[in-house]
């Protein structure tokens, strides 16, 4: 391993009552990178993210973030790691009474003492970086349209300058264009603020173009993780149908190049 | 040394930044940040942060404060960043260039008044929705009627199931209690002049006019009202209502009709069970507590009332269940985006009915005083 672990999942199970969604699962994300998850809808990939943030109770297995366990370490010590860790959530998941600036604030009201005018300043700056306007930062969730939901979920996500982000399929539900803006935008926030980011998704262009590793969650187990060369050199039919199939036959004279 | 060092040189003004600019120090840092603005307003500022050893967006933010602070709108450049500064920098640097000014706020000097006049002109839009609301439903029935194959008979069972069969036992328990209180109260005042068997024509007339029926109302209303202002106003929240206009149903037909239609049923029968359960309290309450026999309580109970009081308590269930059922439906429909928007609404509208509901009996009051009934 050429650099250190900042998430290593080492035989998670997960399951709900007789269903196991995860079976001995294994998987680590490294300092720096832009992991991809993909797998097939209803795999568990939103499970797998929920255990890691501490959301749900695993039944067997070892997860640590940051080099600390989450079963030995202290409550204190869990929550000062928490506060290192942005999560966008699927739905976008903001609070609904509060507009979009105040929605960037909760997080800093609750952990950081500043004063009134810095934090509208940070929260304002924060939806700037991911393209809200002055103007947007004052509507209220249910007036904002899906990707300016997901922008600004993840300038929530981003609130305490994390180091490490979670993302629950950030560009599905946008338009193309939208969601290669959406790419482009993960990719410098990843090499401003320098994050590590986990990302489950389903757009074959971010995977292609931004992700660094890619790990494919098959039957509750990762098959195979690696760059982007490697899985498309994976004879899993599954992962043939999905990196090989109809919908992305378009790609194949960029199949091996990822661009950077 | 001081994380923001500042030396005046004649028209220039160099400012060294060292330490960690990070969100923990902001404390110590904003105030030196703002000092070091008030002077630089129009020296040339030089900004170095070569020692800088940490920044994350919050310092980053202050640090474009400080370029930010010439009067003559000139930025300053901060020279010596270190290498991974650079970008977060650059990017705060950018947004907060882009960003137009915040709008100015409203001035609140008149906010009295102003919620004065708001209060007035939603009141006034309140009667309007509500005349609106009993316009569709009225379409909708007639609609309905013409055509009762559009009748949804599930729904409709289904919520007088809710409304009505299980109100049953909380409306019996809390009438029988009222009834007996009115009883025993009655018993313990009028004994005093003599007239203890009073107390029958005071539980037979008050529960079959006027208590009954208003009991059951409120009942209701807290009950049944907020459950219908709640549901659709989630359902408002998740955009089903709109999926049912795309699928060319209408809402007011689908989901308030039967709705409405159960609360106008099931209030008459749940008025005539509580009014009996009064009657049955009051009597036991007589019995053990002033020492009248059942018996004669039903005897002295058929001499004091008459068929006009039930009437008249009666004739009113519909019209209060039609007064809830609106405005129940009409706030859940006002329901917007938020959570706390959905609370709103639900309390609006339990407060509203109730108070519509009293309403709506004091005007009865005064049209059967008219009539003589
Ligand atoms: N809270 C829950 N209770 C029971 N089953 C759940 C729960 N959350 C997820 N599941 C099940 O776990 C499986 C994986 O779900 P999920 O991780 O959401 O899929 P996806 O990979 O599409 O994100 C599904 O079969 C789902 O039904
Ligand atoms: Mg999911």
């Amino acid at each position: 391993m050429d650099s250190e672990a900042i998430i290593s999942v080492r035989d998670l199970v997960v399951g709900f009552s007789d269903q196991i969604v995860l079976d001995h699962l294994s998987l680590d994300v490294r300092r720096g990178e832009i992991l991809g998850l993909v797998g097939a809808s209803g795999g568990g990939k939103s499970v797998l993210l929920r255990a890691i943030i501490g959301l749900l109770a695993k039944r067997d297995g070892r997860i640590s973030l940051f080099g600390t366990d989450r079963d030995i370490a202290a409550p204190e010590t869990m929550q000062a790691i928490e506060r290192r860790c942005g999560v966008l959530f699927q739905q976008g998941a903001l609070f609904s009474s509060l507009n979009t600036r105040q929605n960037v604030e909760f997080p800093m009201r609750e952990y950081l003492h500043l004063s009134e005018r810095l934090r509208g300043e940070v929260a304002l700056t924060k939806l700037g970086m991911v393209g809200i306007s002055t103007e947007d930062a004052e509507k209220f969730p249910a007036e904002l349209s899906g990707g300016m939901t997901k922008r600004a979920a993840l300038a929530r996500a981003l609130a305490l300058d994390p180091e490490l982000v979670f993302l629950d399929e950030p560009t599905s539900g946008l338009d193309p264009i939208a969601a290669g803006d959406f790419d482009t935008l993960i990719e410098t926030l990843q090499r401003t603020l320098g994050l590590t980011v986990f990302m489950v998704t389903h757009d074959l262009d971010s995977l292609y173009a931004i992700c660094n590793r890619i790990a494919v969650l098959i039957d509750g187990k990762i098959i195979v993780q690696g760059p982007i060369d490697m899985i498309l050199a994976c004879e899993h039919p599954w992962v043939k149908a999905y990196f090989r199939g109809k919908r992305t036959r378009e790609k194949a004279p960029v199949l091996g190049q990822p661009a950077h | 040394m001081q994380p923001l060092e500042s030396a005046v040189s004649g028209r220039d003004l160099d400012i060294t930044l060292s330490g960690s600019w990070t969100a923990a120090h902001t404390r110590v840092l904003e105030p030196l940040v703002e000092a070091a603005v008030r002077e630089a307003r129009d020296r040339h500022l030089r900004l170095d942060m070569h020692a800088v050893t940490e920044i994350d967006t919050f310092g980053a933010c202050l640090v474009e404060r400080l370029a930010c602070s010439n009067s003559t709108g000139i930025e300053a450049e901060p020279v010596g960043i270190p290498e991974r500064m650079r970008g977060l920098l650059a990017e705060v640097g950018r947004v907060s260039r882009a960003a137009q000014p915040l709008p100015p706020k409203k001035k609140a000097s008149f906010a009295g008044i102003e919620s004065i006049g708001r209060a007035t002109i939603n009141a006034g839009r309140d009667l309007v929705v509500f005349i609106e609301m009993l316009g569709e439903l009225g379409d909708a029935l007639l609609r309905v009627l013409r055509d009762p194959r559009r009748l949804r008979p599930i729904s409709l069972i289904y919520q007088l199931d809710r409304v009505g069969l299980q109100a049953i036992p909380i409306i019996f328990l809390i009438t029988f209690l009222i009834g007996g209180i009115i009883s025993q109260q009655g018993i313990f005042h009028f004994r005093r002049f003599g007239a203890g068997d009073y107390a029958v024509d005071l539980v037979g007339i008050l529960v079959l006019r006027e208590i009954g029926v208003l009991i059951v109302a409120i009942m209701v209303a807290g009950r049944s009202g907020s459950s219908y202002t709640a549901e659709l106003g989630s359902m408002k929240m998740r955009e089903e209502i709109d999926a049912l206009y795309t699928m060319g149903l209408d809402p007011v037909e689908v989901l308030l009709l039967p709705r409405v239609v159960a609360l106008i049923c099931a209030l008459p029968a749940l008025t005539f069970f509580g009014s009996i359960s009064a009657l049955f309290g009051g009597g036991l309450v007589e019995w053990f507590y002033g020492g009248m026999s059942p018996a004669i309580y039903i005897e002295r109970l058929k001499d004091a009332v008459s068929i006009t009081h039930f009437e008249v308590g009666i004739v009113k269930a519909p019209f209060m269940a039609l007064v809830i059922g609106i405005v129940a439906c009409s706030e859940g429909l006002r329901v917007k985006g938020s959570a706390e928007s959905l609370g709103l609404q639900t309390t609006t509208s339990v407060v509203k009915s109730i108070f519509l509901v009293v309403v709506l009996d004091g005007l009865f009051a005064m049209f059967f005083a008219g009539i003589g009934m």
